[in-house]
């Protein structure tokens, strides 16, 4: 075996494969923005993805935004900042904690079930069954799921933020005996709206991103049980993945100047 | 009858990669005939049902329907031509998430020609149709023995009046009677919808019923078309062998496919 051969056709591959997905999303979206819709399944989709990711969402940002004010407040302590607890708790929750946890549970949680649902669809003939049935596959599964998702995550997440300032609040005040005025003013002090705005920019392309994968590695699953278990794993290491990357390009676009 | 055939398939092919799947397929199916292709599991029988139907894009060759060859034509225009179509599938494809009734009324309500109370009106009737009771309308359908899926599956396809069914094994799994009740079903259905049928299997008990006219494929070609009362006195080799499911013969089983 030639190594450079190896590394050139995994490249082509990586190549083909970012190329399929392009055109995937292009027509997930032009299925989103153009009639017939269906609202039914949006609001299916909004309540499952939505409302069901509630509780995985509270807890994950609860714990991460006590975990936060009791870490933050033992490293500063070290040279006497204290006082930035409070602004360090709502600056990482909204910016990136908030965002980037949801994401991971929600594509772990509803990634997965996207492709699993959509690869048992594939494999037993449902999509085609759809289409002739004058149903475009598009529209009727993806662009949903693609709506619901893309909206559902910046809810999540400013829920999610409020849960996670409530978690450093509690710590704060409950644990390190700070004043509860005192917590509440510094955590509105020194925090901009850019800040927020930020976190629910991502929220939303990480929604896309999930609802994008778990659909494409459904959508293209073969070869029975083995071919959707497949799909499952892919649709979140993917996700995942591409939710680490976007969120760093947001990041940069936001605050690098 | 008028001179030009519902379908006519000319020199239709389809190969996956290196796979030679269809190899030139010719076949007429005249209005309201019913014909039925048999031949060996994975000799392409669903792949040329999907490039009739538009699934899947042939690689060369025609497909005419009512003399309009359908082959090339964008998205948009082929799907008019869908809707002259039902397809019962091989497992059935009930989608699982819809009760029941959904399911059969599922392309009447696409299609925008009813809404969900009138549909509802007409899936029950489908479902009395097949012999189905108003009851198992609000089933799921995973609640349904295979049987039932299989004359669920077959309202659903008759439920937009096609004028050309799709039967893709529609016997395969059942036991035998049940398998006998669904071909009774099957012809007529397609009869009292003055429908052309093309269906497909390796049952051949099946084919006989369901059968006006049988066409065999084998390896990528149609090898042999005519009446049913003509299919045992064939003189063909590979016909003979497959009809009487002899091991010996022209036709050699292989494991793996080029
Ligand atoms: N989408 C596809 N991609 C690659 N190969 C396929 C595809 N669909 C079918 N085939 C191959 O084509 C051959 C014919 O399949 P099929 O038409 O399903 O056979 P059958 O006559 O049993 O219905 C099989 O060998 C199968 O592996
Ligand atoms: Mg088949």
């Amino acid at each position: 075996m030639n190594p450079l051969a190896a590394i050139g056709r995994g490249f082509l591959t990586l190549l083909a494969t970012t190329g399929r997905i392009g055109l995937f999303a292009s027509a997930a979206i032009g299925h989103c923005v153009r009639p017939p819709f269906y609202p039914r399944l949006i609001l299916r989709q909004f309540i499952e993805i939505g409302y069901y990711s509630l509780p995985v969402v509270g807890m994950t940002t609860l714990f991460s935004g006590m975990v936060l004010a009791l870490q933050s407040y033992t490293g500063f302590a070290r040279f006497s900042a204290e006082g930035a607890v409070a602004t360090v708790v709502v600056l990482s929750m909204t910016r990136e904690l908030a965002p980037v946890l949801a994401g991971l549970m929600v594509a772990g949680r509803v990634g997965a079930a996207m492709a699993a649902e959509i690869g048992t669809m594939r494999v037993t003939e449902q999509i085609d069954a759809l289409t002739t049935l004058s149903t475009n596959p598009f529209k009727y599964l993806i662009a949903p799921r693609v709506i619901a998702a893309t909206i559902s995550l910046p809810i999540l997440v400013l829920i999610g933020d409020i849960i996670g300032v409530f978690g450093g609040y509690v710590v704060g005040v409950y644990k390190l005996d700070f004043n509860a005025a005192n917590y509440i003013s510094s955590t509105i002090q020194y925090l901009e709206r850019m800040d927020v705005i930020s976190g629910l920019v991502k929220a939303a392309v990480f929604g896309f991103l999930i609802a994008l994968m778990g659909c494409y590695h459904g959508y293209n699953s073969r070869g029975g049980a083995q071919g959707v278990g497949a799909a499952t794993t892919n649709a979140v290491v993917t996700a995942s993945i591409m939710i680490l990357v976007a969120n760093y390009v947001i990041t940069e676009m936001f605050f690098a100047d | 009858m008028s001179d030009t055939p519902k379908l006519r398939i000319r020199d239709l092919k389809k190969s996956f990669g290196a796979k030679v799947v269809l190899n030139g397929i010719d076949l007429d199916i005249g209005a309201g005939e019913s014909v039925v292709v048999i031949g060996g599991s994975g000799t392409g029988k669903s792949v040329l049902l999907k490039c009739i139907i538009g699934l899947m894009e042939p690689d060369s060759g025609t497909i005419e329907i009512d003399g309009e060859n359908v082959v090339g034509l964008p998205r948009s225009e082929r799907e008019a031509y869908m809707r002259k179509f039902g397809m019962l599938f091989q497992g059935g494809a009930l989608f699982d998430s819809l009760p029941v009734w959904e399911n059969v009324a599922f392309g009447l309500m696409a299609s925008k020609q009813v809404d969900r109370a009138d549909a509802r009106k007409v899936a029950i009737d489908k479902l009395a149709q097949v012999g189905l009771s108003e009851d198992v309308a609000a089933l799921s359908p995973s609640e349904l023995s295979g049987g039932m899926q299989k004359r669920v599956s077959l309202a659903r396809a008759i439920a937009t009046d096609p004028e050309i069914i799709f039967f893709d094994e529609p016997t395969t799994g059942l036991d035998p009677i049940m398998a006998d009740v669904i071909n009774d079903l099957i012809v007529k259905c397609t009869r009292e919808l003055g429908a052309t049928g093309l269906s497909i299997t390796h049952d051949m008990a099946s084919a006989r019923k369901i059968a006006d006219r049988m066409a065999m494929l084998y390896q990528g070609k149609i090898i042999w078309a005519g009446p049913v009362s003509e299919i045992d006195s064939s003189g063909n080799d590979y016909v003979d062998q497959f009809i009487h499911g002899r091991a010996e013969g022209p036709i050699q089983m292989a494991v793996r496919r080029g």
